[in-house]
C-alpha cells in the first residue's frame, strides 16, 4: 500500500499534468520576482554609475 | 470629479511622487498575494471534493488555470486602458504603466495555455486544438509580445509608447472574443466557470471559492510585481532629473 504522501503526489496517476502545471507556474511566478528584483538592483547600479562619472568629468 | 481628487490625481501621476508610494504599497500587495495563495491551494487541495463531475482527479488544475486565464484578460484590459490614457493625455506615468503590466499579462497568457494543455490531455485526449477559445487566447499572447517587441524596438521612449500603445488599443478587440468565444462558437473548450445560472449550483462551493481566492491572490501578485517594475522604469525614464540622480548615489 501506498503511503498517504505518495498518494498524494500520485494524483491517481494524473501526477504529470497536476504537477507539471503547478510546477510551472510557480517557477515562473517566482522566476519573475526574482528578475524584477535584479533588475531594479542593476538600474540602480548602472545609474549610480553614470552620475560618478558626469560627476568626475565635470570635475 | 472633485477639485480634491483631481489634485490626488495630478499628484500621482507625476513619477517623482509616484516612485515613493509605489515603494510602500508593494510589500503590503507581497504579503496578502502569498497568504491568499496558501489559502486557495490549502483549499483547490484539501477541501474541494477529489473528482468534478466527469473529470476525474486531474481537475485541480482548475485553481491555476481559471485564476491565469482571467488575469490574462484583466491585466489586457487594463494596460490598454493606461495606454489609451497616455494617448490622448500623453501622460508619462500612464505609459510607464502598460509598459510595466504587459510581460506580466503575457506570463499568466503563457500560464493560461500551458496549464490548459495539460488538462485538456487527460480530459480531452489532445495537448492542443485550434478552437476559438485556445486560438484567441494565443492570439493575446501574440500581442502582448507584439507590445513588448515593439518598445524595444524603437529607441526614443515617447515614440516607442505611442506605436505600442496605439497596437493595444487596437488589440483590446481580442479580450471580448476570447471572453464570449465559448458562447459564440462551438468549442471544444467548456463553457464559463463562474457563472449567476443554474450550472453553479453543480459546481461545489469550495471549488469556486478556491478558484476566486487564488485569482485574488493573482491580482496582489500582479499589483506587486508591477508596481517593483515600473519604479524600475521610473528610474531609467527620469535618469536626466536631480531626484533620481540623487536617489541612485545615495543622497
Amino acid at each position: 500500500m501506498m503511503s498517504a504522501i505518495a498518494e498524494f503526489f500520485y494524483f491517481s496517476g494524473y501526477a504529470w499534468y497536476v504537477w507539471g502545471s503547478y510546477g510551472v507556474t510557480a517557477a515562473f511566478m517566482i522566476a519573475e520576482v526574482i528578475l524584477v528584483i535584479r533588475g531594479k538592483r542593476s538600474t540602480m547600479n548602472r545609474l549610480a554609475r553614470m552620475v560618478r562619472l558626469n560627476n568626475s568629468s565635470s570635475e | 470629479m472633485g477639485f480634491k481628487d483631481s489634485i490626488i490625481w495630478l499628484y500621482f501621476s507625476s513619477p517623482r511622487n509616484f516612485y515613493p508610494f509605489a515603494g510602500q504599497l508593494i510589500p503590503w500587495f507581497g504579503w496578502l498575494a502569498a497568504a491568499l495563495t496558501v489559502v486557495g491551494l490549502y483549499i483547490g487541495f484539501f477541501v474541494a471534493p477529489p473528482v468534478l463531475s466527469d473529470q476525474k482527479e486531474y481537475y485541480v488544475i482548475i485553481f491555476i488555470h481559471v485564476p491565469a486565464a482571467w488575469m490574462s484578460m484583466f491585466i489586457y484590459i487594463i494596460m490598454s486602458l493606461y495606454a489609451f490614457i497616455a494617448l490622448v493625455w500623453n501622460i508619462k506615468m500612464s505609459e510607464m504603466m502598460a509598459t510595466a503590466l504587459a510581460p506580466t499579462g503575457a506570463m499568466f497568457t503563457f500560464l493560461a495555455l500551458w496549464t490548459g494543455a495539460l488538462w485538456g490531455r487527460p480530459s480531452w485526449g489532445a495537448y492542443w486544438v485550434w478552437d476559438a477559445r485556445l486560438t484567441s487566447e494565443l492570439i493575446l499572447l501574440f500581442l502582448y509580445i507584439g507590445f513588448m517587441s515593439l518598445q524595444s524596438a524603437i529607441d526614443d521612449p515617447r515614440r516607442a509608447a505611442r506605436a505600442s500603445g496605439l497596437l493595444a488599443v487596437v488589440g483590446a478587440i481580442n479580450v471580448p472574443i476570447i471572453y464570449f468565444s465559448v458562447r459564440w462558437w462551438n468549442t471544444l473548450h467548456q463553457g464559463f466557470s463562474v457563472q449567476p445560472a443554474q450550472a453553479q449550483q453543480l459546481m461545489d462551493p469550495s471549488i469556486k471559492w478556491g478558484m476566486l481566492i487564488l485569482a485574488l491572490a493573482f491580482w496582489m501578485y500582479t499589483i506587486a510585481v508591477v508596481l517593483y517594475r515600473v519604479r524600475t522604469i521610473i528610474l531609467e525614464r527620469e535618469r536626466q532629473t536631480t531626484w533620481v540622480q540623487e536617489l541612485v548615489s545615495g543622497k
